[in-house]
């Protein structure tokens, strides 16, 4: 098999983050500041990505924002020839370092939202006055005409809210909007009881996406993430292990998902002692899902193969305790009465009561 | 709204879009935001004549006599080719 070069790479540059949203996709053992890569190694690895390949770098957390040198990363990785897209929650963004970021040669900036009110965003974000300071920052981005996407983390508590936000992306000038129903790994799963949807609001969403698409075509473009709880089949997951993106953490360790390091088996390398091509090409974590050759049956022999590749494999560990497994999520999986039964729970156990926010352990980093 | 360009429409790619070299693959690549697009040398010359000035039609113009191909086929295919960029909000349009 020759292995392709990454596409994309995702850059986590701090774990930092003024929120605490319940589902925040960080893992749940958050690093710390110290931990760190300075701003020369950061940008040294994306001269390396672009190098072996990568198009595309999302500038990521935490809240990249909260790096101090937020201006010069984005500089270093506009020189190596990434297109760069700042992934925000706005907070820690001023008129003055919009300003900044865009002499400098920052392409899009997508901003998550976690509610249209103050009243739910800031629960929703556990983080009080960010609804305010987000949509100061959002009118600033519009006034400036920095290509806007508008990120949607949907769940139980803010379906609901999904036509206020199509509206909101609109009077925002936002290009797309993106409608991602909540993925349940590392902290998600700890509030899975208050974020899983319902199948009625599922399939309401589902209908709301389809008809504003409609309405909104050549206004705003959709991308809509189903929740795939409820899904015949699962994602195919990074667009298949080790075949188009990567992940490096605040402290520099390659992933080839962000929830990869749930998979305790897997060693993962670091950009301080191995060169990323080296990592990406010959890494054992990356070699270890590659293709489809060690997919186990029902996916060997299944017509949707090449299209999935047995889903996710942090849903296989998490759910069936097997990262080699078929994706539980697929109602051809053996381990699928394992999503129902999550389902049947979530039914009964459904709570209107307060999150479990994400936080470190122990001391804040 | 629709989708089809006019004859006189004047297509450009806005802000955030842009087609640059792929000095790994090879070849052009359409980069939008958070999305790369390979381009055949179809969708490269198309792009290369996409630049806010010249009119839908005077694409189509230009592309037929270039290839010596007929101006209906290069016709529908820039068409079909810029509506699905449209549609991903990845071309804008002047009247
Ligand atoms: S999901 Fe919320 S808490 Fe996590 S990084 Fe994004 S804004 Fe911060
Ligand atoms: S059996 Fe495997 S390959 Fe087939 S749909 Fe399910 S997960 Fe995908």
């Amino acid at each position: 098999m020759t292995i392709p070069p990454p596409i994309a790479m995702l850059a986590e540059l701090t774990h930092r983050c003024p929120l605490s949203c319940p589902y925040c996709s960080n893992p749940v053992q958050l690093q710390g500041k110290a931990a760190e890569l300075d701003t020369a190694t950061w940008a040294d690895v994306f001269r390396q990505a672009a190098d072996l390949g990568v198009l595309q770098l999302h500038i990521s957390g935490g809240e990249p924002a909260s790096r101090p040198d937020l201006v010069d990363l984005t500089a270093a990785a506009h020189d190596a020839g990434l297109y760069t897209n700042l992934i925000t929650s706005g907070i820690g963004l001023t008129p003055k370092r919009l300003d900044a970021l865009e002499s400098v040669g920052l392409d899009h900036i997508q901003l998550s939202m976690q509610g249209t009110t103050a009243g739910l965003a800031d629960w929703v974000g556990g983080y009080k006055g960010g609804f305010t300071r987000k949509m100061a920052i959002a009118q600033e981005i519009k006034a400036r005409g920095i290509p806007l996407t508008l990120n949607a983390v949907m769940h139980r508590h803010n379906l609901d809210d999904l036509d206020a936000t199509i509206d909101l992306a609109v009077e925002l000038g936002a290009r797309r909007l993106e409608v991602a129903c909540v993925q349940f790994h590392g902290w998600a799963v700890r509030n899975r009881d208050m974020l899983l949807p319902t199948f009625e609001q599922t399939e309401a969403t589902k209908r709301t996406v389809a008809a504003a698409t409609k309405r909104l075509r050549g206004i705003l473009a959709f991308d809509f993430v189903p929740p795939d709880y409820y899904s015949d089949y699962p994602k195919a997951c990074m667009g298949g292990w080790g075949s188009a993106g990567l992940n490096v953490t605040p402290d520099g360790t390659v992933l080839p998902c962000h929830a990869a390091e749930s998979i305790p088996h897997l060693t993962f390398q670091s950009v301080r002692d191995v060169p990323l091509a080296d990592i990406w090409f010959k890494g054992d974590a990356f070699n270890a899902y590659r293709g489809t050759d060690w997919l186990p049956e029902p996916c060997q022999s299944c017509e949707r193969r090449d299209i999935d590749f047995g889903g996710c494999r942090c849903q296989a560990m998490m759910l069936a305790g097997d990262a080699s497994v078929t994706d539980p999520v697929c109602t051809r999986s053996p381990d699928h009465g394992l999503v129902l039964k999550v389902l049947e729970d979530a039914g009964v156990a459904r709570k209107d009561g307060e999150f479990t926010y994400r936080a470190y352990a122990g001391k804040q980093g | 709204m629709i989708l089809e360009l006019a004859p006189t429409d004047r297509p450009f790619l806005p802000r955030g879009v842009r087609v640059q070299p792929d000095r790994v693959r090879g070849g052009m690549v359409l980069l939008a935001p958070e999305k790369a697009i390979r381009l055949d040398a179809i969708g490269e010359a198309i792009l290369a004549r996409v630049t806010g000035q010249a009119s839908f039609d005077e694409i189509v113009d230009d592309l037929a006599q270039t290839y010596n191909a007929p101006r209906d086929q290069i016709g529908t295919d820039v068409q079909r080719f810029l509506v699905g960029l449209r549609a991903r909000m990845y071309l804008g349009v002047n009247p």
